[in-house]
């Protein structure tokens, strides 16, 4: 990877500052949203314990909550800080300043103003009705805006570069940024108007978006980012661009097609398609696990908990779950695990434990950067990391098991409920952990403002020079 | 593939070819749907709900029900019987000699025409009805599998992918006594013993009965879920939509992707 080349132009101190506003916003909105986010999923799975506990109160009962919950993890928390961290690397490959910084630091404001519009919409019932699409028109129409207007700035920046040659990231991250609008729009376009598309059709596009949205599109910004930072915290080459290019292009071709369920009320010819291409994301998954293996076979760093733990372990996260999706889809097992938790818990070890904690280390690894100051509490970097980890594996097994027991028992109403009880237990592991991470942004941000505010002031109150001075 | 807009060419290509299946064609497909016949009887599929579950819609909508209920049913495949009619009149002790001998029920479809064919040749007249089998179909009491058809007039439509509770493709069907969903709604552990489902009691209002007589609404709860003397639980309007949606959800029509023998037909 690179480093600093005496030849180029732009130092990286000025590349980092470049960034620092609009990152800035994003990255304290996504971890507010995130503890948002966790605390809500913590109020949503109280209902296993006390199913009657918010009877009266149906802005916190399950089917609120748990829809905010998830909202607010990816759309809250994903989706902003991968745009953060895709403007930083961006910036940083094409070895220049951030271009139209002015147009992410508005957007970020336009994105976290409408998820808080979104969050309020479901908790009050305006929901419409789909999963990881609950958000009303009129979020929606601020997230769309909002992403595009950074997705320029972003792109306007890789047409700066001074090196022509492109390199892995680079395909994963734009990909990434043509994607979600793509999809963002054409799920809202055709299901979240008046005039939806009619019957079972929805259902299908429905299925093509979340699909496309939870696995693809945060494996296009997860991996892009891993291929992107693991090199560069162990000094070690990409092994191989050509394994990560063949991963990006097969991930592209078969994962864009899986997600519709094999028992789906719909022609038969749309569940046999995707099983197929389900089946063949075993290719992708081949070929990441190569290069993450050959890459940090290298690599002697202790990773205790640094952001090159967070990295490597949220990269090699993406293998168990990719492979529970393919699993999901073979048939003698999408007989026993369809409608269980196990469809669930693939969903969450996706978002929590590959996208959720690549984007964490990423995030500790660009603050200090971009303030040009370390963490104010730099001990809550591997404190997060191992509650992250426990969190996702108390959280996630669990529901596996729960799947698991749910199918066999042919949905025997009580299946599983223990392990659901215990799989709260994870849940609040995250939120600590997610705690952390807040607490070290906004005190940051905040010593920040206050050393502007000294600076302007010094300025305004300093005496003048002599020369100004009119005798 | 050295230069940004062949990349950006061939990125468009591959995401636009999954964009052209799963959102183009299947919108062509089945974006024009119209209303279908129901085998047997000739009625047009599905049936308009009425107004006041239409709104229900909404209301299981707003209240994410969809969390923890599907709405689809799976079918394994179809199981034949044969069923004696008549004996005819030329030879009926033939006829019940080779019916003892015979298999008649949980046939395929071969089975069946070679046992049909058996006892015509004999002189007995037969049925064949075809029945649809699966842990779904057992599960739920359902007659069949759920089909695109069923789905016509719903918006949102709500498949969901996750069975926290039962499936309620066919729960009008299954239950269509409404006092027992408001009670449900209300105290589900007084329906179902330990259930896991979380109590919808902000659909309902606890009010003082007036001179002492319960309103023809109000529910008649058990006696550890009642309230105080003198007040009496009514179901708000919201929460008698959402039941009038429920008891308009059945997948109880036979139709030509789906096909059985109704219950009505069989002797």
């Amino acid at each position: 990877m690179k480093t600093q080349d005496p030849r180029a132009k732009t130092p990286d101190a000025t590349i980092d500052a470049s960034c620092r506003l609009p990152l800035l916003v994003l990255f304290n909105g996504a971890a507010l949203w995130l503890v948002l986010g966790l605390a809500l999923s913590v109020i949503a799975s109280l209902t296993f314990h006390k199913p009657e506990i918010f009877a009266c109160c149906p802005m916190l009962s399950y089917g609120h909550a748990q829809a905010a919950a998830n909202d607010l993890l990816v759309y809250g928390f994903c989706v902003p800080a991968a745009l953060g961290v895709m403007l930083w690397i961006f910036a940083r490959l094409s070895q220049t300043e951030l271009v139209l910084s002015p147009l992410p630091f508005i957007a970020a404001h336009l994105w976290h103003l409408g998820v808080l519009v979104g969050l309020v919409a479901i908790l009050t019932g305006n929901t419409s009705g789909f999963a990881w699409l609950e958000f009303p028109r009129a979020s929606a129409m601020l997230l769309g805006v909002a992403f595009v207007l950074i997705a320029i700035s972003a792109v306007a920046t890789f047409g700066q570069r001074e090196e022509r040659e492109l390199y892995p990231s680079h395909w994963f991250l734009l990909a990434a940024l043509l994607w979600f609008p793509w999809i963002y729009s054409t799920a809202n376009l055709l299901l979240v108007t008046n005039w939806p598309v009619r019957g079972v059709a929805q259902s299908i596009v429905h299925w093509w978006f979340t699909n496309n949205f939870i696995f693809v599109w945060l494996a296009l910004v997860g991996l892009g980012v891993v291929f992107y930072l693991l090199p560069k915290l162990t000094g070690q080459p990409l092994r191989s661009k050509f394994y990560a290019l063949f991963a990006f292009w097969t991930l592209m071709f078969f994962g864009t097609w899986a997600g519709i369920p094999a028992g789906a009320p719909v022609p038969a010819w749309l569940p046999t398609l995707s099983q197929f291409a389900s089946m063949m994301l075993v290719i992708p998954i081949l070929a990441v696990a190569i290069v993450l293996v050959k890459t940090l076979r290298g690599a002697k760093l202790f990773c205790g908990g640094s952001t090159y733990g967070y990295i490597r372990l949220g990269g090699l996260m993406f293998l168990p779950s990719a492979v529970l999706l393919v699993a999901a889809a073979c048939p003698q097992y999408s007989r026993v695990l369809e409608f269980t938790w196990f469809g669930a818990a693939q969903v969450q070890l996706h978002i929590l434990g590959f996208g959720t904690i690549v984007l964490l280390g990423a995030i500790n690894e660009i603050v200090p950067l971009i303030m040009d100051k370390p963490l104010p509490f730099k001990k809550f970097v591997p404190w997060q990391f191992f509650l992250s980890v426990v969190g996702v594996a108390l959280f996630v097994i669990p529901l596996l098991i729960a799947g698991v027991q749910q199918g066999h028992s042919n949905f025997e109403p009580n299946a599983g409920k223990f392990w659901l009880k215990l799989s709260m237990g994870g849940l609040v592991l995250l939120l600590l952990g997610s705690l952390l991470l807040l607490t070290n942004l906004f005190l940051m941000t905040l010593k920040w403002k206050i050393a502007l505010v000294k600076t302007v002031a010094a300025a305004v109150v300093a005496p003048l020079e002599n020369s100004e001075v009119k005798s | 593939m050295k230069s940004g807009f062949s990349i950006f060419l061939a990125i468009l290509l591959t995401l636009g070819g999954s964009w052209i299946g799963f959102v183009v064609a299947p919108t062509m497909q089945l974006g024009t749907a119209k209303l279908t016949t129901a085998l047997v009887t000739g009625d047009t599929w599905p049936q308009q709900r009425t107004g006041e579950a239409t709104l229900g819609q909404q209301i299981y909508r707003a209240n994410g029900c969809v969390a923890c209920h599907t709405m689809q049913l799976r079918q394994d495949g179809v199981s034949f019987e044969v069923v004696l009619t008549s004996a005819g009149k030329i030879n009926p002790t033939a006829v019940s000699n080779l019916i003892s001998t015979l298999t008649l029920t949980g046939l395929n479809k071969e089975a069946a025409d070679i046992a049909a064919d058996k006892i015509s040749a004999v002189g007995g007249k037969t049925e064949t009805h075809l029945t649809a089998t699966g842990a779904d179909i057992s599960n739920y009491h359902a007659v069949r599998r759920s089909v695109a058809a069923d789905y016509l007039y719903d918006a949102p439509v709500q498949l969901g992918s996750l069975r926290a509770g039962p499936d309620l493709a066919n729960i009008g069907a299954r239950q269509p006594v409404a006092a027992v969903h408001l009670q449900h709604l209300y105290a589900p552990s007084s329906v179902t013993a330990k259930s896991a489902m979380p109590s919808y009691k902000f659909l309902f209002e606890v009010r003082k009965q007036i001179n002492g007589v319960a309103s023809p609404d109000a529910l008649n709860l058990p006696a550890e879920f009642a309230t105080a003397a003198g007040y009496e639980v009514v179901p708000k309007p919201e929460a008698k939509q959402l039941v009038a949606y429920l008891l308009s959800l059945r997948a109880d029509a036979p139709l030509y992707e789906a096909p059985f023998t109704p219950a009505t037909t069989k002797p």
